[in-house]
């Protein structure tokens, strides 16, 4: 083999290439096999904002069982819903490598996978809803699902999570080239629900998703979600919305690998918490690697403190391995009620009580409308109603600080 | 009827450096049908002296009193002292994302009235306040104040006041920031809302140009907290004549 100036170029970028890959401190490398995934101590970077006690030893060694968690699927015209065994090819298409144990565990115990195909071409005209219910946390569930938009389809698909589980999954969401594709991750949990999810996000040639996390309930939910890149011209908008009452930990972590030109990411995620004990953790991670030129992102989380006693940890970050980019930015803040606007409000007559209402469901209100989903607006208005009889409207006299 | 008595008030802000006294003894009457224009350089209180009558928490007074028709306003809250009829313009108002201006709208009507606007006529009373001021009723399903331009923030609170119709109207610097035209369609307003019935109107301002459009029945001088000279129109054209600075000495 005679080694041309071209081809020592070209294996330097492919090892280089491959460094990249590994090299990036926001992204540890993955791995299927379980016991490459040590025991979480909560010293870890990844794990310190956990509260591990509460995780019912789904990082270390709790037993997964079967039977505690249905799926019931209401699946637009012409999209296709299925289930399929454990070794389907399609398991990994979206290049998901669990990133910690719990989800190499999930990996490596879901007995079965749920599959959401939405055919080339088909635009699909209404909602596909998954609702998936837990009957009780006495025992722990280990799931799959993926979800495929084939070349130039659009489709919406809500995965609605009720009831009461110890729930690990791992979730694939592939956008072929062209296609768009809403999901949307809603939890709706009973109090005593524990949620570890990892899902992943392949995003194609010109291809959009707009992946959308709604977490309202549950003792203890983790998402870890990440998205790469297929080809240039992909562009995602993670959006999140999530309500941490007293005692909740609501902790959303997000990964955008800018592995592709002229891609695009926008994250926007907004909390509201309320009582002793309420925590959120909001952590936003970009990378834009060397091949990633003409990209624009932005990243922003906006926390409002209700009460006394919560805390919302947020921390964006990004790396930019190349200048040649469009844009990058990112916001994140934490606060209490803006006294001005409270005043204005109150000012043209409006009760204390009746503008902390307006003023909370104003903090959310650009989101839900961007988040788009008719059939979620409703549910979504609604449930920050009852989360504010809770303590702004039930409290005649809350403290001004 | 409706007269707005202030008398001696002090008002003093938390600072760094501990409270520091901003109004040093105002007194003030506003009887019905009368408008009384508060003329004074900047940093001179004015603002504090607004803030203080519509309950601003910033502000505490330490001393005298404000009542409206008798009633001690200082023991109300901020929404009692509005739905007893007062009504502040702000100098800067405020925005207020996600919240749209007919709801903001209709929601301080309604407390306002203590009932819910008819849904009909509401609309069209809304949509004709805004053709008033000459404010596309684009802005209504715009989140309050948000990516107002200056002038626009303005024509919003010329709004608020011809549809909420208080008693008392306090006016903050309404024309500041504001061109010709714009400066004429508020104090039009201005004018509108005095005639509507016997309202008593406060109006803050830095220059003399506004009174050229709404007249005053009295002008204050207002110097380091508190009032200084006061007048009839005529004082209005004297302090354009020569400014504030035989004032500002004299408070030294
Ligand atoms: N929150 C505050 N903290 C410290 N000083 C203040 C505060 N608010 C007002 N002041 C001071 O009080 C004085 C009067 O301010 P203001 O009422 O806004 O005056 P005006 O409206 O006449 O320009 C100024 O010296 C200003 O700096
Ligand atoms: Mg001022």
């Amino acid at each position: 083999m005679t080694i041309t100036k071209e081809s020592v170029a070209s294996m330097l970028e492919s090892a280089d290439e491959k460094r990249d890959r590994v090299d990036s401190h926001l992204h540890p490398q993955g791995s299927f096999d379980v016991a490459d995934h040590e025991v979480p101590t909560g010293r870890e970077e990844v794990w310190r904002f956990t509260p591990l006690k509460r995780l019912h030893g789904l990082h270390q060694d709790a037993a997964f069982s079967t039977g505690n968690v249905k799926v019931d699927v209401d699946a637009a015209d012409g999209v296709i819903v299925e289930q399929v065994a454990a070794d389907s090819a399609l398991r990994g298409s979206s290049g998901l490598v669990p990133l910690d144990r719990i989800s190499a565990r999930a990996w490596a115990a879901a007995p079965d996978a749920t599959v959401v195909r939405i055919p080339t071409e088909h635009v699909a005209a209404t909602a596909t809803v998954l609702t998936i219910t837990g009957s009780g946390t006495a025992a722990a569930t280990a799931a799959h699902t993926v979800i495929v938009a084939e070349k130039f389809s659009s489709a919406t698909v809500v995965l609605r999570f009720e009831g009461s589980a110890v729930l690990a999954d791992n979730i694939e969401i592939v956008v072929q080239d062209g296609a768009n594709l809403t999901v949307v991750s809603m939890q709706d949990w009973a109090d005593d629900a524990v949620h570890l999810s990892s899902q992943h996000a392949l995003i194609g040639r010109d291809a959009n998703l707009k992946h959308v996390a709604v977490t309202f309930g549950g003792d203890l939910v983790r998402h870890d979600t990440t998205a790469e890149y297929a080809g240039p011209g992909g562009s995602v908008e993670m959006l999140g919305m999530y309500f941490a009452d007293e005692g909740q930990h609501i902790e959303h972590r997000l990964f955008v690998d800018h592995t592709a030109p002229k891609t695009k990411s926008n994250v926007v995620y907004k909390g509201a918490l309320q009582g002793e004990g309420a925590h959120a953790v909001w952590i936003g991670n970009v990378l834009i690697r060397k091949v990633a030129e003409g990209i624009e992102t932005y990243e922003e989380n906006r926390n409002l403190v209700l009460t006394d006693g919560c805390r919302a940890d947020s921390v964006p970050n990004l790396e930019i391995e190349t200048g040649e980019i469009e844009g990058a930015g990112h916001a994140s803040a934490v606060g209490r009620f803006d006294d001005e606007q409270l005043f204005y409000l109150r000012s043209r007559g409006i009760e204390e009580s009746e503008a902390r209402r307006l003023v909370v469901h104003g903090f959310f209100n650009d989101l839900i409308r961007k988040i788009g989903v008719p059939e979620l607006e409703a549910k979504m208005t609604e449930t920050v109603e009852l989360e504010l009889a809770k303590n702004v409207l039930a409290v005649p006299n809350v403290k001004h600080d | 009827m409706a007269t707005l008595e202030i008398k001696d008030l002090q008002v003093s802000v938390d600072t760094e450096d501990g409270p520091k006294e901003i109004l040093k003894g105002v007194n003030l009457t506003i009887k019905d049908g009368e408008t009384h224009a508060i003329m004074g350089p900047n940093g001179s209180g004015k603002s504090t002296l607004a803030y203080s009558i519509a309950g601003h928490p910033r502000y505490n007074v330490t001393g005298g009193s404000v009542t409206l028709d008798g009633v001690d306003v200082l023991a109300m809250t901020v929404d009692e002292r509005a739905r007893a009829g007062l009504f502040l313009a702000m100098q800067y108002p405020v925005e207020v994302p996600g919240v749209s201006v007919s709801n903001f709208l209709r929601t301080a009507k309604t407390a306002i009235d203590g009932e819910a606007p008819k849904l009909r006529t509401w609309v069209k009373d809304v949509n004709a306040a805004m053709d008033r001021v000459k404010m596309d009723t684009a802005f209504a399903s715009r989140n309050v104040n948000e990516g107002f331009s200056g002038g626009e923030k303005k024509r919003h609170e010329i709004v608020q006041l011809e549809l909420l119709n208080p008693k008392v109207a306090v006016l903050d610097e309404t024309d500041s920031g504001l061109d010709v035209d714009a400066l004429k369609i508020v104090s039009e307003g201005v004018n509108r809302f005095k005639e509507s019935g016997d309202k008593g109107v406060l109006l803050i301002t830095h220059y003399t140009r506004i009174l050229r459009y709404i007249k005053p029945d009295f002008v204050h001088v207002f110097v380091n907290g508190k009032v200084a000279d006061q007048g009839g129109p005529e004082l209005a054209d004297e302090l354009e004549a020569n400014g504030y600075d035989k004032y500002v000495a004299l408070a030294r």
